[in-house]
Formats: C-alpha cells, sequence, structure tokens
C-alpha cells in the first residue's frame, strides 16, 4: 500500500529543475533536519536491535537457573561475577545480571506494546473507516461509544479489565488494545471524513467500484499519515502503561519479566540503599518512552502538509 | 438547554447499566460465582449459604436484577479480609484519595502557572529552554518510576521526608486529613508532587502557549501605552486571558487524577482507595474488586456529567450540536 502512495505524488508533467528526489528521500531528509529526532530514531533503532538479538548479546541468560547464583545476589554495578566478567549495572535480588535482565525486559516491553498496538489500530482503523464511511447512525452510534471509552482514563480502564481478566500476556494485550482502540477510530475517522469528499471517491464511486475497495484501497492509504503519528505515540504509551500495570502486580505474570516489573521487584530492596536493581530498568523505560515519542513528534510535523515549505 | 441535561442524564444512567451488567457478568457469568464470592477456605456450608442467598439456582436476568437491587441498597458483599461491608470500608478511604488529587492539583498550578509564564515572556533564555525540556520529560517518565525516585533521594539517601503512610491527621468535619499538621504534611509533599508531575508539565505547556499568544494582542500593547507597571500588566491582565484554558483542563484532568492516583497511592503506601484495590486484586478480595468499580464508574460519571453540563452553559455550540444529531 505504501508503494502506491509513493507512485501517485510526483505529477508527471512537472519537469525536474535541479535533481529529482522521490517521495521518500524528501520525507527522509525532512525527518533529518531535525538533529535530535534523528539522533531518537537511531537509539529507537538500537533498541530495537537489543531486544531482537537479546538472547545473543546478553551477557548471561538471566532465566537460566544453571548459570544465575544466588550467591551473587545483590551486588552493586560493576562487581565480578566469580568467572571474570563484570556485572556492569548490578545484580538483582536473584543473583541476575541486570543489563541482562534489561535487554531481556525491552523485549517483553516492546512486544507488548507493538503487538498490543498493532491490533488496536487494525481494529481502530476499521471502526473508524466503516463510521466515516457509512455515517448517519452508524457514526452516530461508534463516535458516542468512542467518547464515552475516551471519557475514562486509560490506567482505570486497564485496570478494571485486568481486575476481571487476571493476570497473563494474552490479558494484558486485550486490555491494552481495548484501551487504545478508540484513539484509532477516532483519528482515522477524522481524517477518512476529509477525505470521503474527495473526488477521486467520487470518481471511484461512479466506476461503480465495490465498497470495501474504495474505503480499503482508495481512502485508507491516505488516512494513513495521521495514523502513523498516532500509532508511535500510543505505542509508547502502551509500553508505560504495561510498565505501569506490571509494576502495580496485575499487569504481566513473574514468568514475563518486562521492565515494570524488573523495577517492581527492586522496590523491595531499594528501602536498604540498593538503588541500581530499579534504576537501571527505569532508565531503560525511559529512555525507550522518550525515543519513541520524539520520533512520533517528528513524523507528525513531517508529515503534516500545513507545516511544510 | 433542559433537553440536553436530560440528554446527558439518559446517557449516564445507560453507561452506568452497561457497567453494571459487565461486572455482572465478568464476575457470575464468566467465572464461577461461588468460587468469586466466597474465600477459598469456606467449608460446604458457607458455599451453599451464598449460592442460596445469591439465588443462583434461578435464571441470569433474576440474578442480575438482585445484584442491582442490592447495589442500590448499598449492599456489595462483605469484604473477605476486613470482614466489614466493602462499600463502606472504600467510602472511608475516600477522603485519603481526594485529599491527594487535590493537593496535587494546587501543586500543580502553584509551580506550573509562573514556570509557564516565565517560559511564554522570554521563549529564547536557556532557563525556559530548560523547563519546557522538563515539562517533555513530566509527560514522557513513567510516574511510578519517578515516585521511586523521589523515595530513593529524599526518604532513603537525604532522609529529609518519610516515604510512607499518611502522618498524623486532623478531624475536619467528621473527615480526616493530613495537610493541617506538619507531620501529616511531610507525608503529603511527596506523593502529592509525584501525582502532580504530569499535571504540572501540562499546565506549564498551556500556560506557555496562552503568553505567547496573548502578549502580541492590542490589549496587552494598549496596557503597556497605558503605563501600567510590567507587574501589573501580566498578573492582571494576562493572567485573566491565560487562565480559562488552563482551568478547563484542569477540570477535566481531575477525574485522571483520581485514577492515576492508584498509581501513587501503591508507591506510596498511601492509605486510600486506590492502594485498597490494588492490594484487593492481590488478595483476592472480590467483594471490594466488584464494589471498587462501581463506585468508581460512579464517580467517572457524575464527574463527566458534570464536566458535560458546564461546558453547555460556557459553550452554547456544545449543546445546539448535540441536540440537532
Amino acid at each position: 500500500m505504501s508503494e502506491q502512495m509513493t507512485q501517485t505524488a510526483p505529477p508527471a508533467d512537472v519537469q525536474p529543475l535541479a535533481k529529482v528526489q522521490t517521495p521518500l528521500q524528501r520525507f527522509a531528509s525532512d525527518y533529518f533536519e531535525n538533529k535530535i529526532a534523528a539522533g531518537a530514531l537511531f537509539v529507537l533503532i538500537g533498541i530495537i536491535f537489543i531486544a531482537i538479538f537479546a538472547p545473543l548479546i546478553s551477557p548471561q541468560d538471566p532465566y537460566d537457573l544453571s548459570s544465575v547464583s544466588v550467591l551473587d545476589s545483590k551486588m552493586p554495578p560493576g562487581s565480578q561475577h566469580f568467572d571474570g566478567w563484570t556485572f556492569y549495572l548490578g545484580t538483582d535480588g536473584a543473583g541476575r545480571d541486570l543489563l541482562s535482565a534489561i535487554f531481556y525486559g525491552l523485549r517483553i516491553s516492546l512486544g507488548v506494546g507493538i503487538v498490543s498496538g498493532v491490533i488496536a489500530l487494525v481494529i481502530g482503523a476499521a471502526i473508524g473507516m466503516i463510521a466515516a464511511y457509512f455515517g448517519s447512525w452508524v457514526d452516530t452510534l461508534i463516535m458516542r461509544i468512542v467518547d464515552i471509552q475516551l471519557s475514562f482514563p486509560t490506567i482505570l480502564v486497564a485496570l478494571i479489565l485486568l481486575a476481571l481478566l487476571g493476570k497473563g500476556v494474552d490479558k494484558i494485550i486485550i486490555a491494552l488494545v481495548i484501551v487504545q482502540w478508540a484513539y484509532y477510530a477516532r483519528t482515522v475517522r477524522a481524517s477518512a471524513l476529509v477525505e470521503r469528499g474527495k473526488e477521486y471517491i467520487e470518481a471511484a464511486t461512479c466506476l461503480a467500484l465495490p465498497q470495501k475497495r474504495i474505503m480499503f484501497r482508495h481512502m485508507f492509504p491516505n488516512c494513513l499519515p495521521p495514523l502513523i503519528v498516532v500509532a508511535t505515540l500510543q505505542t509508547a504509551s502502551a509500553i508505560s502503561l504495561e510498565a505501569t500495570l506490571s509494576f502495580l502486580g496485575v499487569g504481566l505474570p513473574v514468568s514475563e519479566p518486562s521492565l515494570g516489573l524488573l523495577i517492581s521487584n527492586g522496590f523491595d530492596y531499594m528501602l536498604s540503599g540498593r538503588f541500581w536493581i530499579s534504576f537501571f530498568p527505569g532508565i531503560a523505560l525511559l529512555i525507550t518512552i522518550v525515543s519513541i515519542n520524539l520520533v512520533g513528534d517528528q513524523l507528525r510535523d513531517v508529515l503534516n502538509p500545513r507545516l511544510q515549505k | 438547554m433542559t433537553v440536553f441535561i436530560i440528554r446527558r442524564i439518559l446517557q449516564s444512567v445507560v453507561v452506568l447499566f452497561v457497567m453494571s451488567f459487565l461486572v455482572f457478568s465478568s464476575v457470575n457469568l464468566v467465572g464461577d460465582p461461588v468460587e468469586m464470592m466466597v474465600s477459598d477456605e469456606a467449608d460446604q456450608a458457607e458455599r451453599d449459604r451464598v449460592i442460596k442467598s445469591m439465588g443462583l439456582d434461578k435464571p441470569w436476568y433474576t440474578q442480575y436484577g438482585l445484584f442491582v437491587v442490592n447495589a442500590f441498597k448499598g449492599d456489595l458483599g462483605n469484604s473477605f479480609v476486613y470482614g466489614e461491608p466493602a462499600l463502606q470500608i472504600i467510602v472511608a478511604r475516600m477522603p485519603a484519595t481526594f485529599e491527594l488529587a487535590l493537593v496535587s492539583l494546587f501543586m500543580s498550578v502553584v509551580i506550573g502557572i509562573p514556570l509557564g509564564v516565565w517560559a511564554g515572556l522570554f521563549p529564547d533564555k536557556i532557563s525556559s529552554k530548560i523547563v519546557m525540556s522538563g515539562s517533555i520529560l513530566g509527560f514522557s517518565l513513567p510516574t511510578f518510576w519517578v515516585g521511586l525516585m523521589m523515595i530513593m533521594v529524599f526518604a532513603v539517601m537525604l532522609g529529609w521526608l518519610p516515604s510512607t503512610g499518611r502522618g498524623d491527621t486532623v478531624e475536619i468535619l467528621g473527615i480526616d486529613v493530613s495537610f493541617l499538621s506538619a507531620d501529616g504534611l511531610s507525608h503529603l509533599f511527596l506523593p502529592a508532587l509525584n501525582l502532580a508531575l504530569f499535571n504540572t508539565s501540562l499546565v506549564i505547556r498551556l500556560t506557555r502557549a496562552g503568553v505567547r499568544e496573548a502578549v502580541h494582542q492590542d490589549y496587552i500593547k494598549f496596557a503597556r501605552a497605558k503605563g501600567l507597571s510590567n507587574t501589573r500588566v501580566i498578573m492582571v491582565h494576562l493572567m485573566k486571558n491565560i487562565m480559562i484554558p488552563v482551568v478547563t483542563v484542569l477540570g477535566l484532568e481531575f477525574g485522571g487524577l483520581i485514577a492515576f492516583s492508584v498509581v501513587t497511592e501503591t508507591v506510596f503506601a498511601w492509605p486510600g482507595m486506590g492502594k485498597l484495590i490494588i492490594d484487593s486484586i492481590q488478595s483476592l478480595d472480590r467483594p471490594i474488586i466488584v464494589a471498587y468499580l462501581m463506585i468508581i464508574v460512579f464517580v467517572f460519571v457524575i464527574i463527566n456529567l458534570v464536566v458535560d453540563v458546564l461546558y453547555s452553559i460556557l459553550d452554547p455550540r456544545v449543546r445546539l450540536q448535540d441536540v440537532s444529531s
């Protein structure tokens, strides 16, 4: 679908003056104009890389009982393992290398955030398109539900759901999807309503194309830019929400140690001055969320036609 | 106007019923209601008594009717842990949560508005840029982690402030409050600051945007041309106009504060509703969970209703649009 977008943009009869820029190149050069956003993108790529290859680059498999020793527990950053390698960020209460635990935690945090974001996007976008395309009572009904849901804070909705559903990876993904779909539906509906009035939709309708095709092949690609921005920012808030819920003990089970659970585990040791068990996973979480937000902000500026020179 | 309010009240009632049905069905239909409402240690006689009292031999719509009737009577079951009516326990915890939310709202105004005005008046100063970057952090930082770090720095390392509990309370009109005693205030400071973090960032951004827009307007130029002092121009003429969006957004955020106090209360062991629900989820104290859900939904429906009605009074476009649709 993105190929379609790139093909349509430059009109064929305009003579290029200096050099030809494909829309993708133009997008990239616009994006990298902001040095902070460029840095954030590289940090984010690095984090995703770490999350994917966590088992290969971690000094230790923190959940392999044979390599973890309770004798190493609660060691401060920079301590030596008896094999000679260093715990750069110290160890947690069970003697796990904190750096490795963070790498594995990033995996779960990012995974839950992205999976729930994608599912919510698909559901929300489809519902938003339906609301915009059919209008009348369908639209009123859907948007009323969206309004009512958005009038409750996300953490409250998630907490209610998890109190009823119980713990588990699937449960928290369900909760995050239910919390997020309304944002996507609202975004897609808003831009689809604008697109619906344009001539190309009229033309497609005159060609008697099936409604499904008009909705998803013609309208949807043109609604993508704001959706991409919302998706980025929503993923950051989903990761943050998951960490919060796991910290509260209603999110992920102990067998799936996300960053929120690591921080929660460290809470018990903090009052005795062992700050690193909570501190470093928190920093990892912070870097992840801030870099996603910075990328999202820059995407919003670049993709917004009103701000273009 | 009346039509609008009636429609909104009807909508709120519908939301309440839908939520009560969802809570009821997830407790009574999806799960095993006996297991849900009776603690694991209960013997067979206790189980039989509950099955009979809940009317589980009756069809589901009768059961739902009973649930609603009992809820209206204020009977949402007894807590397993405390052995008292769930509703009573939650209502007893409410003042602590509301106090925390109000104090944190106050803090975000007191900290946020001066910083926002400063950043709006001198957008190019380094200090303003630091304030603005700080507000981005305020949005991005997970509240619970900041709370932990506050405990780490101020309670463990420096030892200045206590990290848990509510401290000494003073009774006013039958409600215990912390902010009137020195000890209570020292206990209140960190949790309230933690909870205020997000709203402070929000207030800074709103105030700055408002100031940036207002300083170029004619009425400010005119006030300056009249020879008014700088302080008066800022404190009276500017402030009046930038307060409208700030007050509106803060009003809307109050509900969010009550919801997010769940996190802050857990971190600082503040004995409010939020800590109670987390403890109850951990100890599977289901009557408390059900009662909390019903109360919090009720509170939010009321908050949303009040906000909507106030909006329609302030901005006639809202109600006209709604009536026509």
